[in-house]
């Protein structure tokens, strides 16, 4: 009989029994048949029972078989204790669920290799230079840069230009037909190099890439051909428009391929040629990364070292044409280095900023999970506890020690794997949830989130190692059960005592920990939101909005004038860009006829009006009047005048910078305001700003029109939903060249700043309220069950006169105690884990006593709460009939 | 009246030769034909018969097939394997070399 026939067998035991019994019985009717007297017969023939079970055992896997049998038990035990079981799974579960959620995420963000050919050789150029904050990372280049470095390493590597995804408007009809698409500039030699072929069409090649804006090519992803096509196989030949370019799609690339920015998925490749001319020539402008993919068998070190060396060539290079850095940027300039990263799993500024949160998210939920492991083993050592009787008699039987850690073990293994897949079910929903809050709902960071072999396998892993942690302990307590005293019911009440206060110390401290993580969180996320902003934005809209050809001034008024008869609005004023959007215009700042310094201001172009909209106090002088164009007239902000005039009143002044056409211009200041913060990042201060005029002429003094800008919104209504789609309508109405490419209100902007530390403040105060709840159930278990094993010594402490507070000391000490012990242990942790999340944090220091204080409190208070029914129930025994039962 | 289970390994030998002349016995069967042919000297304790049968079909040196009797009943008949018979041939002249060694002692001690 084969090892399978034996498998078999042991899951069709009864068929398997029934089998051996036919045998048997046949056999003693043919003894009957054969004159035998029947009973003579069977009793001759001796224990049927027995006999059965010697050619079971033969006839199947001894081993499987009790492991079965124990499943079976097991799952007998956890019906039995049902309120229980359903706790420990569901912890179990939520524990698993939450840590293979926060595996997907880690795995799509930061390890999945791209689908491409030989992800693994895949890498990218990385350059170190000195900043504000110390070194940082980038990782754009130009494209001159990036040729010479290609023809450099020509041999060992291919070198691939991938420019940043960008959200463009573009059409593939009429302008009012405009949408949004993610579109990328590629080499025309990456689909070739990433074994990438086409499911329609053909694939962008090198000849497409070859000569600037020769070859005016679309290729679409996969995904996007779905979604936005419906996979209609007529695309090809289609043609789309990106600002006044008009493309034509030659194909669609076949598999997952979204592009090389893990987080965005990309649309619609073009040739890297087709980017305008002026940019592709430019030494100067960092607008692409560099991917390398290693020839086979070359190894990445030389391949840096050539790129070094090819690299300082550049800067020497480059450094003569910038003359206007001051001898420190010259230093910096010389100092950056390059570098060559792994770049398998792909790369983008959604790994860069959420590498080290995930991390720490990764942190808490395997926190969490080791909570819980202690709790569900506390749990089933008390309930061994309960089982000694059981045990001991199984060991009297004859069972070895090791088939009751089998036994123990089986159980709790059904509780990891019950919980695994209640888990899985979490981590299906959860990953896709916390995806969707990394970005604003308008425009969803997209990461590929397959339950494949990995996610399985990391959660069966996973379930596997929790079975060992929580079930390890009760197991081995079942093993070294002792008959003789277990079965007079005298087990020493003490002697597991030892683990379950371990066990309680080391919750405390994980939940201290999570905690005071959270706090930090919540801290940082509250400063951050509270910040001033030094601007209202309550019911303001922002309307971005782009023209076909560039405007003249007037026509802009004429769109704002007839915005701000609509029903509803309460004014327009224009400006480039809304406030915190992440767009920024530097120049530099010469007062006096002095050297240019190392500090740049900002410039903002607003409308007449811009700043009593937005309700920014002038402190002195005026806002910007009809007439006024840049560059004659600037109002500038508080940290302008402390940086260029030692904080005085600036009104009346002037300064020179830059003009249109890098023409030197001199401007004079007509208005001081308070400080407003236009940048995006809220954790530097506001920085120097001049508000320069929105219309513009050029050195002759004509007007200069303009492509582009934004009509700032104050309506009177707080549905700003329900305004928003009029709002668009309305402004192509007013002037058919005007299309408004974004809309967005103030407060959305403002909300999308802080996107990560809601995330994390959020996560964070979950998980708190999971690690207390476990916590307290756990103090709450192990309360109860020292008192169900101490009821005798309480009820004769109380018999002679021992005093309720007395015995509720007695119960509780202990365990207060380890609460203690932990809390100093999870403070420690704390205090050394928060110099690794200072990255994440904002105004908010870990050894605030503030920030220990809350978790203390938070502890102390549940324990307390934990404590009251344990400690009722201790004084409430009735000595009487506490020492009749016995 | 020695038992044959007793005699430590001389079961698998008993079954598998008179198996191996007369293929196609039930339990019953090979139980009295050990007893027959042995002069009622060896007998074998009914019920541990099966286990061992169980035993050396697990093993692969027998296999068993159920088939309906003329009666009407059912039974499980026995045959030898070629693994079975390779066994039969090793057990054979162990036997041999045993029951040599045990006549040289009782002979010459």
């Amino acid at each position: 009989m084969s090892l399978w026939t034996r498998l078999a067998n042991v899951f069709c035991g009864e068929r398997l029994n029934r089998e051996i019994d036919e045998e048997l019985e046949a056999h003693i009717a043919e003894a009957i048949a054969q004159g035998r007297d029947p009973v003579e017969a069977r009793r001759a023939f001796g224990s049927t029972m027995r006999h059965r079970e010697g050619s079971r055992d033969a006839r199947l896997l001894t081993w499987l078989d009790s492991l079965r049998a124990d499943f079976v038990f097991g799952w007998r035990q956890l019906r039995k204790a049902k309120v229980t079981s359903a706790a420990a799974i569901l912890s179990l579960a939520l524990g698993i669920g939450s840590c293979t959620a926060a595996f997907r995420l880690i795995d799509a963000l930061l390890m999945r290799p791209l689908p491409v050919a030989n992800a693994e050789r895949l890498h990218v150029i990385a350059f170190e230079s000195t900043g504000p904050l110390g070194k940082e990372r980038y990782d754009s280049c130009s494209y001159p840069m990036f040729r010479q470095m290609r023809e450099d390493v020509k041999g060992q590597a291919e070198l691939i230009a991938v420019s940043y995804a960008d959200r463009l408007d573009l059409t593939y009809g009429t302008d009012a037909q405009m949408e949004k698409g993610y579109v990328q500039f590629v080499s025309g030699w990456m689909f070739d190099t990433f074994g990438i072929r086409p499911a329609v069409g053909r694939l962008l090649s090198a000849e497409d890439d070859a000569e600037p804006g020769a070859h005016p090519y679309a290729v679409l992803s996969h995904d996007y051909w779905k979604q936005r096509f419906g996979s209609a196989p007529n695309v090809v030949g289609k043609s789309l428009r990106i600002g006044q370019t008009i493309y034509q799609i030659i194909g669609v690339t076949e598999g997952p391929f979204t592009g090389t920015e893990t987080g965005t998925m990309t649309g619609i490749f073009l040739p890297m040629a087709m980017k305008n001319p002026q940019t592709l020539a430019s030494w100067n402008n960092f607008w692409l990364r560099t991917f390398i993919q290693l020839k086979p068998g070359v190894v990445v070190k030389p391949v840096e070292e050539r790129l070094r060396a090819t690299f300082h060539a550049i800067q020497l290079e480059r450094a003569k044409t910038l003359v206007s850095l001051t001898p420190q940027q010259m230093a910096h300039f010389f100092e950056e280095s390059l570098f060559v990263d792994d770049a398998a799993a792909g790369r983008s500024n959604l790994q860069r900023d959420y590498k080290r949160a995930l991390g720490v998210l990764a942190a808490l939920v395997g926190l969490v999970l080791l909570i819980v492991c202690a709790n569900v083993a506390n749990l089933m050592t008390a309930q061994a506890g309960a089982r000694s009787r059981e045990m001991a008699l199984r060991v009297s039987i004859g069972a070895g020690r090791w088939r009751l850690v089998q036994l123990v073990l089986a159980e709790s293994a059904l509780r990891a794997i019950m919980g695994g897949i209640a888990g899985g079910v979490f981590a299906w929903w959860a990953a896709p949830f916390v995806v969707g809050m990394i970005n604003p709902p308008n425009d969803p960071a997209r990461l590929v989130l397959p339950g494949d072999w990995r996610v399985f396998a990391f959660a069966a892993v996973l379930s596997l190692v929790v079975t060992a942690l929580f079930g390890a302990a009760p197991a081995l307590g079942a093993s070294s059960v002792r008959p003789a005293a277990a079965l007079k019911g005298g087990e020493n009440p003490h002697r597991k005592g030892w683990l379950t206060h371990g066990l309680v110390a080391v919750q405390v401290a994980f939940c201290f920990l999570v905690l005071f993580v959270a706090g930090l969180f919540v801290t940082t996320f509250d400063r951050l939101t509270h910040q001033a902003t030094g601007f209202s934005s309550e019911r303001i809209v922002n309307l971005e909005t782009l023209t076909q050809q560039a405007q003249p001034s007037v026509n802009w008024d004429q769109v704002a004038e007839h915005l701000r008869e609509l029903p509803g609005v309460q004014s327009v004023a224009m400006t480039g860009w809304p406030m915190m959007s992440g767009e920024s215009w530097t120049e530099d700042i010469v007062v006096n006829g002095a050297a240019p310094g190392d500090v740049v201001s900002d410039f903002l172009a607003v409308s007449p009006g811009w700043f009593e909209e937005m309700k920014v106090p002038v402190l002195d002088g005026r806002e910007f009047r009809r007439e006024e164009n840049y560059p004659n007239a600037a109002i500038v902000n508080q940290a302008f005048a402390n940086e260029f005039f030692h904080g005085e009143n600036p009104v009346g002044k002037s300064f020179e910078t830059s003009g249109p056409k890098n023409v030197r211009v001199r401007v004079s200041i007509v208005g001081y305001v308070k400080d407003a913060r236009s940048r995006d990042n809220f954790r530097f201060p506001v920085r120097a700003t001049a508000y320069v005029p929105f219309s513009s002429v050029d050195g002759a003094g004509a007007p200069q029109p303009r492509g582009r800008g934004t009509f700032v919104v104050r309506t009177s209504e707080e549905n700003l939903q329900a305004l928003a789609p009029v709002l668009r309508e309305e402004v192509s109405k007013a002037r058919p060249e005007f299309y408004v490419s974004n809309i967005r209100t103030q407060a959305e902007i403002i909300r999308g700043r802080t996107f990560r530390e809601r995330l994390l403040a959020m996560l964070g105060m979950f998980f708190s309220g999971v690690a207390i709840a476990l916590g307290g159930i756990g103090l709450y278990g192990v309360l109860h069950y020292s008192v169900v094993q101490r009821r005798k010594e309480i009820g004769i402490r109380l018999a002679v006169g021992a005093q309720p507070g007395r015995i509720a000391q007695l119960v509780t000490a202990n365990v207060f105690l380890m609460v203690a012990v932990g809390a100093i242990f999870g403070l420690v942790l704390g205090v050394a884990a928060s110099r690794i999340l200072v990255s994440l944090l904002f105004e908010v220091k870990a050894t605030d006593w503030r920030m220990m204080a809350a978790p203390w409190t938070i502890l102390l208070v549940t324990a307390l709460v934990a404590a009251i029914v344990p400690v009722m129930r201790a004084v409430r025994i009735d000595p009487v009939e506490m020492l009749r039962a016995e | 009246m020695a038992k044959a289970d007793s005699l430590q390994g001389s079961m698998d030998l008993l079954v598998l030769k008179i198996l191996s002349r007369r293929p196609g016995l039930h339990g019953y069967a090979i139980m009295t034909a050990i007893q027959d042919i042995s002069g009622e000297v060896l007998r074998v304790e009914e019920g541990s018969l099966y286990p061992a049968l169980h035993r050396m079909e697990e093993a692969g040196w027998i296999r068993a097939e159920w088939v309906t009797k003329d009666t009407g009943r059912r039974a499980r008949l026995y045959e030898v394997t070629a693994a079975g018979k390779r066994q039969l041939g090793m057990e054979e002249s162990r036997w041999q070399a045993v029951t040599l060694a045990v006549n040289r002692v009782l002979r010459e001690a």
